[in-house]
């Protein structure tokens, strides 16, 4: 170890430490929206040192590095300026897979070639600690990429988002963890595997991959909020493992600041439904379709007041102040454009506009503030749930779109429900609720019925999110004036 | 370094981490993670080593082709992870003074 260290020149060392303190303030930027542009420009200028440094400590086939990164780099601009908003939470799962899976390429390759990493002593043999480092960079690395692929296949809908349960699956994941870890000591402990022989490290390799399937495909929809911060995290702690193997600060630095960022997220967005992590990571929230199907056909029979675009229109026009809780369903709808529509007509007829924002609205944390960031909602007229959640008794509407769970006051007084003690929106004490939604068959994600739906003061108005508000900004034009 | 040294630097950098992620505002989330994998995307550091190393040692071949395509991979995710967090923060605007100039 120690003559790998010497091989690196001082400057080298100083330009990471620079590059990792570069990333450390592009996540300070994002302390406000003001500063957050210069906070990704220094990322970048982190980056570009962080691979610059590298090229100039290893000047040597630099024809197919530069090939390879115009290749990547080419593909990953070209996504990042298509992708829709909407589609964010899947882009960036796709993101985190990719990041483990270099985690993974490079752990392979130090393990191929160890002499070029500095990690082998002076008779050749791979140091144990290296190889410690080398499994867990690996493993983490394989279960960032497997769990996020499924992680992409639900949110992108090319996979069912319901939960799927495999029989003993706890004992499953518990005992390939186990064994995961086992196998990384034995991996240490390995002569032939210090040779850089030995199947030890492919094992461990597909282990992980497997894991990465078994943990993720268990838990529903309305939890990835949860898992896609998790993975985030994960795909923190292998760049971090990688780091320590390479002995590299800005490796280190980044993956200990990525780490406790997807940690944070998910611990965040685990407060904002009451759940514990580890009820998340067991899976099987919302799996209970035969109850939910029951109660469906209850929910059905139950009374509610419909209403049409037009009654809509009208209530909003004379109301004083309305307050828009958007939810999933509006991104899947594409809503948000029509709805700043919307929203700005009202503001011309004198009616004060906000917006509330529960943390799990959506499939990813922040995913309803982007989205009315990219319809041109101004930032400050978007609230957080504590921020907002006093006024809705003194508000007149609440317009609830594409949001459920997060607004059903059964999670305040009902202890037998799912969703108990999660903290919610209090749309039922506004003077009036208006609430889109597909249909009455659906309930949430959690398959709780709401309450809401039936009250005296709601009118239900029951259409594809992104029509009901585009009818109802017609009547706002064509109607009253 | 020894392996100490590069400990405490990775233990002081998560709590760097805990106290600059909890001042992110929430209505940034979404670029947080957004710039958070293009920055974990520093792992290219070791992709590059593994590539450029691969075409000076004897026996390097494999190992220096799984450097390339962990560049590959690593740089999508460097130009994208960047490019969508700078689209996104972009579209963050405050109230306008004059809604006609707003656009």
């Amino acid at each position: 170890m120690e003559h790998a260290v010497a091989a690196t020149p001082a400057w080298a060392v100083l330009a990471y430490l620079v590059a990792g303190v570069l990333f450390i303030l592009a996540l300070r930027g994002l302390s406000s929206p003001e500063s957050s542009q210069a906070g990704n420009r220094n990322g970048m200028i982190g980056m570009l040192i962080a691979v610059g440094t590298t090229l100039a400590l290893h000047p040597t086939g630099l024809p197919l590095i530069i090939g390879a990164i115009a290749i990547g780099g080419g593909i990953g601009w070209v996504i990042a300026q298509r992708i829709q908003m909407t589609a964010m939470p899947e882009l960036v799962a796709g993101f985190h897979s990719l990041v483990g899976m270099a985690a993974v390429l490079v752990g392979c390759a130090a393990y191929l070639n160890p002499a070029a990493f500095g990690i082998v002593d002076s008779a050749g043999a791979i140091l144990a600690v290296s190889r410690v480092e080398m499994g867990l960079g690996v493993a983490i690395g394989a279960i960032t990429f497997s769990g996020s692929i499924i992680a992409f296949l639900k949110l992108s809908g090319r996979m069912s988002g319901a939960p799927i349960l495999l029989p003993g699956r706890h004992i499953l994941n518990l005992g390939v963890l186990a064994g995961i870890l086992v196998l990384t000591g034995v991996f240490a402990m390995d002569a032939a595997a210090a040779a850089g022989q030995g199947p030890l490290l492919w094992i461990i390799l597909g282990l992980s991959f497997l894991i990465g399937v078994t943990l993720i495909i268990p838990i529903g929809g309305a939890d990835m909020p949860v898992v896609i911060s998790m993975l985030n995290s994960y795909s923190g702690w292998a760049a971090a493992a990688m780091g320590f193997t390479l002995q590299n600060t800005a490796m280190i630095i980044t993956g200990a600041l990525v780490g406790s960022s997807g940690a944070i997220l998910s611990y965040i967005m685990c407060k904002a439904m009451n759940r514990s992590f580890i009820s998340v990571i067991a899976g099987g929230f919302g799996a209970d379709s035969g109850g939910g199907g029951g109660e469906k056909g209850a929910a059905i029979q139950k009374a509610y007041k419909a209403g049409s675009a037009d009654d809509a229109a009208f209530i909003m026009q004379n109301a004083e102040s309305v307050i828009i809780v958007p939810g999933y369903g509006m991104a899947v709808s594409q809503a948000q454009h029509a709805l700043r529509e919307m929203g700005d007509l009202l503001k011309k007829e004198g009616v004060s506009v906000k917006y509330a924002i529960h943390p799990v609205a959506g499939r990813m944390p922040g995913h309803m503030n982007v989205l009315l960031a990219e319809a041109n909602v101004p930032y400050d007229e978007v609230f957080e749930l504590e921020d907002i959640n006093s006024e809705f008794g003194q508000c007149d509407v609440a317009f609830v779109i594409g949001a459920n769970d997060v607004t059903n006051p059964l999670a305040k007084t009902d202890k037998t429900s799912p969703i108990y003690g999660m903290p919610i929106l209090d749309v039922e004490k506004a003077k009036t609720v208006l609430f889109v939604k597909r249909s009455m068959g659906g309930v949430g994600y959690a398959g709780v019925d709401n309450p809401v739906f039936y009250a005296d003061n709601t009118m239900m108005l029951l259409a594809d999110a992104k029509k009901m508000v585009e009818n109802i900004v017609k009547g706002l034009n064509g109607g009253g004036h | 370094m020894d392996f100490l040294s590069i400990l405490s630097i990775f233990v002081l950098a998560v709590f760097v981490g805990y106290y600059v992620v909890w001042s992110v505002t929430p209505a940034l989330h979404t670029p947080l993670m957004a710039v958070t994998n293009a920055i974990s995307s520093v792992i290219i550091v070791g992709a590059l080593i593994a590539a450029a190393a691969g075409a000076i040692t004897e026996g390097g071949g494999l190992s220096m082709w799984l450097g390339l395509i962990g560049v590959v991979l690593a740089s999508v995710n460097i130009f994208g992870g960047f490019a969508v967090t700078r689209r996104m923060l972009a579209m963050y605007k405050k109230k306008d003074k004059k809604p006609a100039a707003s656009k």
